[in-house]
């Protein structure tokens, strides 16, 4: 994975939260995950597993905060932990599809894989060069960590 | 299928394996010739409920478990051809859109996506509808 795959990654989340929360996030500057030595999670987490020219994950890991304030935006009032994990996947998912339009195809993705808190043994397997974006939206923060190998 | 006249009385089925999805589309619908909305969470389901519900018009995504959105897709067009189907996904790819389209899909509408846009995408799968 080299810096044009991540700004393709980091301009989809950019572009997601522009067009589905009415209010932009901040993209921070990525940063590999390995120098900081401890995995990113938040509250909830949806993971997409990416086979084809390039394989690995992406995940999208927020706090509940976040999520029921998205949720909110969208004219949601009955939230719970299900409707919390449903929307992280589905972000999750939206910001991975979009990057097709860029790596084509064969960026084939999985149906987003969910789970709040820790996942289970195994769930999770970052590869060596793993990135995590940033995002600050509204007062939370959250990050999208892609950990690609061609 | 029978057909509809003037497509006042029609049902639209919306196919997503996420509720977020689903409601997002139900709640941006703003067409008063659709008086039925069903849903379903992935294309197994989707194909019982179409061959139950008889909707005329479909939203149909496309990353799914069990069945995904082209395999419902190509099912349901055998069942009914007549049936319009617009596809509303995240997957930005053309050779995606294209696959959709060949498989019989009538429209591709690329996820996130504003009220407006997602009301015009359908407006011009009901034009296409029989006595439409």
């Amino acid at each position: 994975m080299d810096e044009n795959d991540l700004n393709v990654l980091v301009e989809g989340t950019v572009r997601y939260f522009e067009n589905s929360v009415a209010r932009a996030a901040a993209v921070g500057t990525p940063y590999l995950l390995t120098e900081r030595g401890q995995a990113v999670l938040s509250d909830y987490t949806g993971l997409i597993g990416v086979s084809g020219a390039r394989r690995g994950c992406i995940y999208f890991t927020a706090p509940s905060a976040m999520l029921r304030h998205i949720l909110l935006s969208h004219g949601e009032t009955e939230i719970d932990g299900r409707y919390m994990a449903d929307v992280v996947g589905e972000v999750a998912n939206i910001i991975s599809g979009n990057a097709r339009r860029v790596f084509g195809h064969d960026f084939a993705i999985s149906v987003p894989d969910v789970f709040s808190g820790r996942p289970a043994a195994g769930k999770l397997r970052l590869g060596e060069r793993s990135f995590v974006i940033p995002i600050n939206w509204r007062q939370y923060r959250a990050a999208l960590v892609v950990s690609l190998a061609a | 299928m029978p057909a509809v006249a003037a497509n006042t009385h029609l049902k639209l089925l919306v196919v997503d394996d996420s509720q977020f999805a689903r409601n997002r589309i139900q709640r941006a619908l703003a067409l008063r010739s659709v008086r039925k909305v069903i849903v379903a969470s992935n294309g197994v389901e989707a194909l019982a409920v179409f061959q139950r519900e008889q909707p005329q018009l479909v939203t149909m995504d496309l990353t799914m478990p069990q069945l995904d959105g082209i395999g419902a897709t190509t099912e349901m067009v055998r069942l009914q051809p007549s049936v319009r189907i617009l596809v509303v996904s995240a997957l930005a790819d053309k050779a995606t859109a294209i696959e959709a389209l060949k498989r019989g899909a009538n429209g591709f509408l690329l996820k996130p996506f504003t009220d407006a846009q997602l009301n015009d995408a359908l407006t011009l799968m009901m034009r296409a509808l029989p006595h439409g």
